[in-house]
């Protein structure tokens, strides 16, 4: 069968594609730009793909970087691992960076992409030149309506949802269609973004089986959820970050963003960085304007 | 002892019956690089059939590739335990602790009392954020010995008071019971503090005193 196939202006598949073993998980790696530039780490967020950043990384590869992205585990091309984790996450991102360079590099990364790179910034500061982070900058959640015996519920039913999903986790399967209603679907949680931007992702990031197209993404894996981290964790490495760096938000608020306003941000950002706040973009800032943003992301790391 | 694998996702679970009896089951959750033939030596008097299970990357379950361990993961082995065994008593020690603490509140109907007691992983890791450091590499495993990733990901893994206390209120407002939890640790890690002064926590109490109270309920 020959898939069905998309094209996007402007829209460049990798110039060159790897498998990584990060420990026991197989990783695919994608690179845009000549091997001999200087790299530059694209990261991108949850439930996306690096095929995500097929207008944005040609950009940034332009300017003369050898781009590098990879999936993360359990999503796009890489293996559907048996458990995941924040700190797995960083593991296998350090992993594909120290199999490119052991000098430090910049790193531009997308909303939960972003808070991790936050994390290893903090940690492995000698590993990260400078970080842009795009509407990565999570605040307190808030649910100021909800009063606190009906949030416990909400978390009950929450926590009782995610365990019986457990039990059924191994025989999950993503649910098939056309390459149209996958766009569709994915149109609800980025409703910003273009039919046509929407169709070409089914043919990166879906798969195309006798009975339709299905998403790679790892069907045990869940949007949302529970847990003890805290998002305000990341605000408070954020402050401490030394290297430049630069923090994009957009003031529409979206099904997969972070709901992060502006004043929640500026007071955690750190005293080598600024914040430019982009009015009316939603939360994929470098897909909804590609050209603007990678300027101005060339300009900060010049 | 008789064991029943038990698949939950990519994960082979091993739940070894301890000891049959009549009446309802206790379940035995060890504690941080212990396995469930070690928690089995734990003396308790208990009419009911006995159970101990093997968390991922312990004893007998199967090891997963690459780490991405929590103790929410961990919950959920003890969920996919319950349904097997059904409603039961559980007993966890140091990282079982925790574990049995976390299923009480989520499945209040199911655990009939949970007993906390003393032992490895215990305290588990930050109670906010911290300075972090990057482990790259766990080293190897030896013969059967737990997986490295668990031993380092679940002794970092955050246990917030405010986190903890809303699932010992889960527990009391779910389960019907006075007291679900029970705590006989020595020790007190902030967790364990934060719970211990939440209504529906028996304090001061010894292990097969709560066992006595919860085969009564």
């Amino acid at each position: 069968m020959t898939p069905e196939t998309r094209s996007y202006p402007g829209a460049e598949r990798p110039t060159r594609s790897y498998r990584h073993n990060a420990d026991g998980v197989d990783l695919a790696v994608y690179e845009w730009g000549a091997e001999s530039n200087p790299p530059l780490f694209l990261v991108h967020g949850g439930s996306d793909f690096a095929g995500t950043f097929d207008v944005f990384a040609p950009l940034i590869a332009a300017a003369g970087y050898r781009v590098i992205a990879w999936d993360h585990r359990g999503h796009g091309d890489s293996e559907h691992a048996p458990l995941y984790g924040w700190d797995a996450d960083i593991r296998d991102a350090l992993s594909v960076m120290s199999a490119t360079t052991n000098k430090a590099a910049p790193v531009i990364a997308h909303s939960k992409g972003g808070a991790l790179m936050m994390q290893l910034a903090d940690s492995c500061p000698y590993r990260i030149s400078a970080m842009v982070n795009i509407d990565g900058m999570p605040s307190k959640r808030r649910m100021p309506d909800v009063p606190d015996h009906d949030q416990s519920r909400l978390l009950a039913d929450s926590i009782g949802s995610w365990l019986d999903f457990r039990h059924e986790a191994a025989a999950s399967e993503r649910k098939p269609g056309t390459l149209v209603d996958l766009a569709q679907r994915r149109g609800k949680m980025n409703p910003r973004l273009s039919v046509e931007w929407l169709e070409y992702l089914v043919t990166i990031g879906a798969q195309q089986d006798a009975d339709g197209w299905r998403w790679k993404l790892d069907p045990t894996m869940r949007f949302g959820g529970f847990g003890p981290w805290r998002p305000e964790w990341a605000s408070l490495r954020m402050a401490a970050l030394t290297m430049p760096f630069l923090g994009l938000l957009g003031t529409f608020d979206e099904p997969m963003g972070w709901g992060a306003r502006p004043r929640d941000v500026l007071p955690w950002i750190p005293s080598s960085g600024r914040l430019e706040v982009l009015e009316d973009i939603g939360h994929f800032i470098h897909i909804e304007e590609p050209e603007r943003v990678s300027k101005l992301i060339l300009e900060f790391l010049s | 002892m008789n064991t029943v694998m038990l698949q939950h996702n990519k994960v082979t679970l091993a739940l070894h019956e301890v000891r049959p009896g009549t009446g309802r089951p206790l379940l035995f959750l060890h504690g941080l690089g212990e396995s469930a033939a070690m928690m089995s030596a734990l003396a308790v008097d208990w009419d009911g059939p006995v159970w101990a299970l093997d968390f991922t990357g312990h004893g007998d379950s199967s090891v997963p590739a690459g780490g991405g361990y929590s103790s929410e993961i961990l919950m959920a082995d003890a969920d996919i335990a319950l349904r097997h065994i059904g409603e039961a008593t559980v007993v966890g020690r140091g990282l079982g602790a925790y574990i049995a603490f976390l299923i009480a509140g989520a499945r209040p109907t199911l655990v009939r009392g949970a007993v906390l007691i003393d032992g490895p992983g215990l305290a588990g890791g930050a109670i906010h954020a911290t300075s972090n450091s990057e482990i790259t590499s766990g080293g190897d495993r030896t013969g059967t010995t737990p997986d490295p990733w668990a031993l380092i990901e679940l002794s970092r893994d955050a246990r917030p008071p405010t986190y903890t206390t809303t699932f010992a209120r889960l527990a009391v407002s779910g389960s019907g019971l006075a007291d679900p939890i029970a705590v006989t640790c020595k020790v007190s890690p902030p967790w364990v503090e934060a719970i211990r002064a939440e209504p529906g926590v028996m304090i001061d109490i010894t292990l097969q005193d709560a066992l006595d109270i919860y085969a009564g309920v």
